[in-house]
């Protein structure tokens, strides 16, 4: 169970008059099993989100909370996934998942078949005593998702996490979140600055303006991608294809260039 | 342009063979005497004649052992204090505060000048030169480990926060590993001044050691014996520092 709600968030840095405003009034409620992508120009605060609900950076105005606590520390029951991996070099790709479990004191068997199993969701078996420098960029990211959720965590925060790998290896992660989003659904805050990925990943997708960032609107994608059956498609291409994906797409990019040209 | 093994290696055989030329031409052509700057071809006949022949009590492996288990002794002893403060220091920010200024004085006193405390408080036979060794490896060792913290990977810090991690295993399973090269630099820098160090702790308070052995050996105006101590400190040091880069290839070997 997890859910996360913005409450009037807003972030300053600094104060008096070189006091910056990053945020100002974010309101967005994520349900439980809900996968929401929050796109925005570059520069918006869309990052700053994310960072507020792991508990790295701390709300200045309104509230931010999960399952109705607000963040006070970063924790495991929010696990992060980074867009540059953030895997320990030194431990092998079995000791990077099973860290968090460690850190919980999850006693030893149990510890074993939960990290076995995080390496086969993520097709990861053949690599388990590996070390991250071994690993293409596509797979250090696997390890990275499956040390996420491997720890069960209340709700997953995705922080452009494929934006740091080439355009193929970027399409096959996505697919394969779509999968995991079936086989095992979580609540996740995804960002991006790729429209596409948002439409094709998320059930909704916010759109935040130009900074000072606030949320400009919410598109619904969920009742689209049910009711054009995208998932009995196959690959990305072939959702991308069809009419209602661009229909969507467009209305985004749409709504994203105002803020671009405004804040140019 | 880096160079290859092979050229630098030539390249050092050649600054040392030029070396050992002018010191054999210095006191050879007379321009400077015997006495006052020994040949390398009697220093080592000295020495060899050292392994075998006790001066000022024991021969030169002899000393030598005395004066590395000193050195051992004051070294980890640094090691094993200093490194885990620096760390702790690196990421408790009240520690930091009260530990720094207290460090960066204490860190300008040489180690010698702690010669009289040693001798009085740890007497002249193991404990003293331990204590000297110590100052002199002890600051480089809190230093590095303490920058190493400071400079981790900040997305590692988040990674590991996010992750649940307690104080001690933030410590011990992320800030030490990902510091792991500035601390072997720093146990390397701080081998180096303890070894140092020592020779001027056995100069005044050992009663063995190469350091004592060069003292009666200038007492005796034995110059060729002098220099022996120092070529030996010379090679000594040189494996010492050999050994740990040894160790530092080992342990980041899978970065």
């Amino acid at each position: 169970m997890g859910s996360i709600r913005f409450e009037n968030s807003g972030k300053t840095y600094g104060n008096g008059p070189g006091a910056f405003l990053a945020l100002e009034g974010v309101t967005l409620d994520v349900a439980d099993k809900e996968f929401v992508a929050i796109v925005g120009p570059s520069g918006c605060g869309k990052t700053t989100c994310l960072r507020m609900v792991a508990g790295f950076e701390s709300v200045t105005s309104g509230r931010v909370l999960v399952n109705g606590k607000d963040v006070v520390a970063p924790g495991p029951d929010r696990a992060v996934v980074f867009q540059q991996f953030a895997l320990f070099p030194w431990k092998t790709v079995e000791e990077n998942i099973e860290f968090g479990l460690r850190n919980k004191n999850v006693p030893k068997g149990e510890r074993r078949d939960l990290v076995q199993g995080a390496l086969a969701l993520m097709g990861l078996e053949s690599h388990a005593s590996a070390f991250p420098h071994q690993l293409s960029g596509g797979m250090q990211q696997r390890v990275a998702i499956a040390r996420a959720y491997v720890l069960d965590p209340a709700v997953l925060l995705m922080d452009e996490p494929f934006g740091a790998l080439d355009a193929q290896t970027r399409v096959v992660m996505q697919e394969e979140l779509v999968r995991l989003a079936r086989v095992q659904p979580r609540t996740v805050l995804f960002i991006t600055h790729g429209v596409e990925e948002a439409v094709y990943l998320a059930d909704r997708v916010a759109v935040m303006t130009r900074r000072p960032g606030r949320i400009k609107e919410v598109i619904d994608v969920k009742s689209v991608r049910t009711g054009e059956k995208w998932d009995d498609l196959e690959r990305i291409e072939d959702v991308m294809d069809t009419e209602s994906f661009v229909h969507l797409r467009t209305q985004i990019w749409k709504s994203l260039r105002e803020e671009k040209i405004a804040a140019n | 342009m880096a160079l290859t093994t092979g050229r630098s290696l030539l390249l050092a055989t050649l600054s040392l063979l030029l070396f050992c030329t002018i010191w054999f031409l210095l006191p050879a052509t007379g321009l400077v005497s015997e006495q006052f700057l020994p040949n390398p071809v009697a220093v080592l006949e000295r020495i060899v004649t050292l392994i075998g022949d006790p001066f000022a009590g024991a021969t030169l492996p002899t000393h030598l052992s005395y004066s590395f288990g000193r050195f051992f002794g004051g070294f980890l002893l640094a090691a094993l204090i200093g490194v885990p403060l620096g760390l702790m220091m690196g990421w408790f920010p009240t520690l930091d505060a009260l530990a720094t200024p207290l460090l960066d004085g204490l860190r300008f006193i040489a180690p010698i000048a702690w010669v009289p405390f040693a001798a009085l408080w740890f007497g002249t036979g193991v404990g003293g030169p331990i204590m000297i060794i110590f100052a002199g490896a002890f600051p480089p060792c809190v230093i590095n480990a303490y920058q190493g913290a400071r400079h981790v990977d900040v997305r590692l810090i988040e990674a590991a926060r996010m992750l649940g991690t307690s104080n001690i295993r933030m410590i011990t399973q992320v800030i030490m590993p990902a510091a792991i090269p500035s601390i072997i630099a720093g146990l390397r820098i701080s081998a180096g001044l303890g070894w140092q160090s020592l020779i001027g702790a056995e100069l005044i308070v050992a009663s063995t050691g190469v350091g004592f052995m060069m003292v009666q050996a200038q007492a005796n105006v034995a110059t060729s014996t002098v220099v022996a101590g120092m070529v030996a400190i010379g090679v000594v040091g040189l494996l010492i520092d050999i050994l740990l880069r040894r160790f530092e290839r080992a342990v980041t070997r899978n970065r």
